[in-house]
């Protein structure tokens, strides 16, 4: 079981900035997010797009910013689970909450802070009639262990960068690898398209363009495909794996059933105080909350999760005096035993 | 500058008749958020960036349509539900040629 302070659902901007609010009132945070890596949105749909409304940052790349935010709060050692969803909550009789993914990791934390964006991204399933029935019997939307491949007939859909990585990885590992789109163009980084250039004309990628994938072939499991393509009448190609990779979607998922108040896809909240739910102890920060008013800004997150926190800090402390304090004056103490602070001014007379 | 009229046949089949700003620098995806004739949270997912196809529409009225980008082409060419007449709502830009524009949300996907 993983403990916590405060257990961050969603690793977005609004996430990784919590974890530096918190961080300065010595709470400790946990991340989980459906993604493999943090960032949400900003690395996996646009990293190497600007962004011009960060506060003195007149430009920015989404990527560039995601990176910043981890240097921010690295000295707050902040736990990720990543790669999987945030699918059950359960309250305990001590107001704490115990909340599970769908990989069944239990985290156990005193305040839960859902900063989810859009929702968990989720696969974008091609509109194959029984692609459901062969769902890890053969077609996979997400490659986790390449070795599954080893030695199989794969066929790869899709036209951008996963579709023309993946391509490139399997060759040397599957027995055989076609890669079908409905373009002859794909739009992906120019030395993958050129290395899946140069790997076809070597013979070691089967490229069906313009093509797609119609239907799915096999009892138990998949054995093959069939392929429309265009000047063809359709064919059937073996395959022991089928992997369409159309990109992700947000769906707001499981959180949408712990309870809480939805209103238009969103998690509502008290913008008057602190961005808590209807459930105590539960907030909701970033693009996944709604109010009056809201506007989906990261840095409109970034002042939800500093107010979040400071709530967060009397839940925790009921009793414990504090005041804000400016990180000019007091410094920033890490957790891993770093301090930053202020240089101090030289007092010294001048003869 | 004008507003335009312009009709949207929503993801459930109802028409909807609006007025667009052409001097606000709109969208036909931001027109559509505006009047909320999608659901929040299911169209202009990406914000606008040609990057998600969540605001993929079907073009019914003869209109002269701006050029398609190689973005929003490509975007496209790994959609779904896409017909002849798909473009992507972020793409098209309010202008006072487009009045009368006639256009259906394409399915969620």
């Amino acid at each position: 079981m993983i403990t916590t302070d405060i257990l961050i659902i969603g690793a977005g901007p609004t996430g990784l900035f919590t974890v530096f609010e918190a961080g300065l009132l010595k709470l400790r945070c946990h991340l989980i997010d459906a993604l493999p890596q943090p960032g949400g949105q900003c690395s996996e749909i646009y990293p190497k797009k600007p962004i011009y409304d960060i506060p003195a940052y007149p430009e920015i790349l989404a990527g560039d910013l995601t990176d910043k935010l981890m240097e921010q709060i690295k000295q707050f050692k902040p736990g990720f689970t990543l790669g999987e969803r945030a699918e059950t909550i359960e309250k305990q009789t001590d107001e704490t909450f115990i909340v599970t993914t769908n990989k069944g990791t239990k985290h156990h934390a005193k305040i839960v802070a859902i900063a989810g964006g859009l929702g968990s991204f989720e696969p974008r399933k091609p509109l194959i009639e029984n692609i459901s029935d062969f769902e890890d019997k053969g077609v996979e939307y997400i490659i986790r262990d390449p070795e599954l491949y080893r030695n199989k007939k794969v066929v790869i859909s899709g036209g951008g960068d996963s579709a023309l990585d993946w391509s490139i990885f399997l060759t040397n590992i599957a027995s055989e690898v076609t890669l079908i789109h409905r373009r002859n163009e794909f739009r992906g980084a120019q030395d993958s398209v050129e290395k899946v250039q140069e790997l076809k004309n070597l013979g070691k990628i089967t490229i069906l363009t313009p093509g797609e994938v119609k239907a799915l072939l096999g009892k138990e499991k998949l054995t093959g495909v069939v392929v429309e393509k265009e000047g063809f009448d359709d064919f059937i190609i073996d395959a022991d794996h089928f992997i369409p990779l159309f990109g992700l979607s947000p769906k707001l998922g499981p959180i949408a059933n712990w309870g809480l108040e939805i209103e238009k896809n969103a998690i509502k909240v008290n913008n008057a105080l602190d961005y808590q739910t209807n459930i105590p102890g539960i907030y909701a920060i970033g693009d996944v909350n709604t109010y009056p008013g809201k506007l989906k800004l990261i840095l409109c997150g970034f002042h939800e999760a500093t107010l979040m926190c400071q709530s967060a800090y009397q839940r925790i402390f009921p009793n414990k005096k504090y005041v804000m304090k400016y990180t000019t004056v007091g410094g920033v103490d890490g957790f891993d035993g770093t301090r930053k602070e202020a240089p101090k001014a030289v007092i010294k007379s001048i003869d | 500058m004008q507003d335009i009229q312009l009709k949207i046949i929503d993801r459930n089949g109802v028409t909807h008749e609006v007025i667009a700003p052409t001097d606000m620098a709109m969208n036909l995806m931001e027109v559509v958020r505006s009047y909320e004739l999608a659901e929040e949270g299911t169209i202009g997912i990406c914000g606008g960036m040609a990057m998600c196809a969540s605001c993929q529409c079907y073009v019914n009225s003869d209109h002269e349509l701006p050029e398609m980008s190689d973005d929003e082409d490509a975007m496209l060419a790994e959609a779904f539900y896409v017909k002849e007449n798909s473009r992507l709502g972020c793409q098209i830009q309010m202008t006072p040629e487009l009045h009368g524009l006639e256009v259906e949300l394409a399915p969620e996907s």
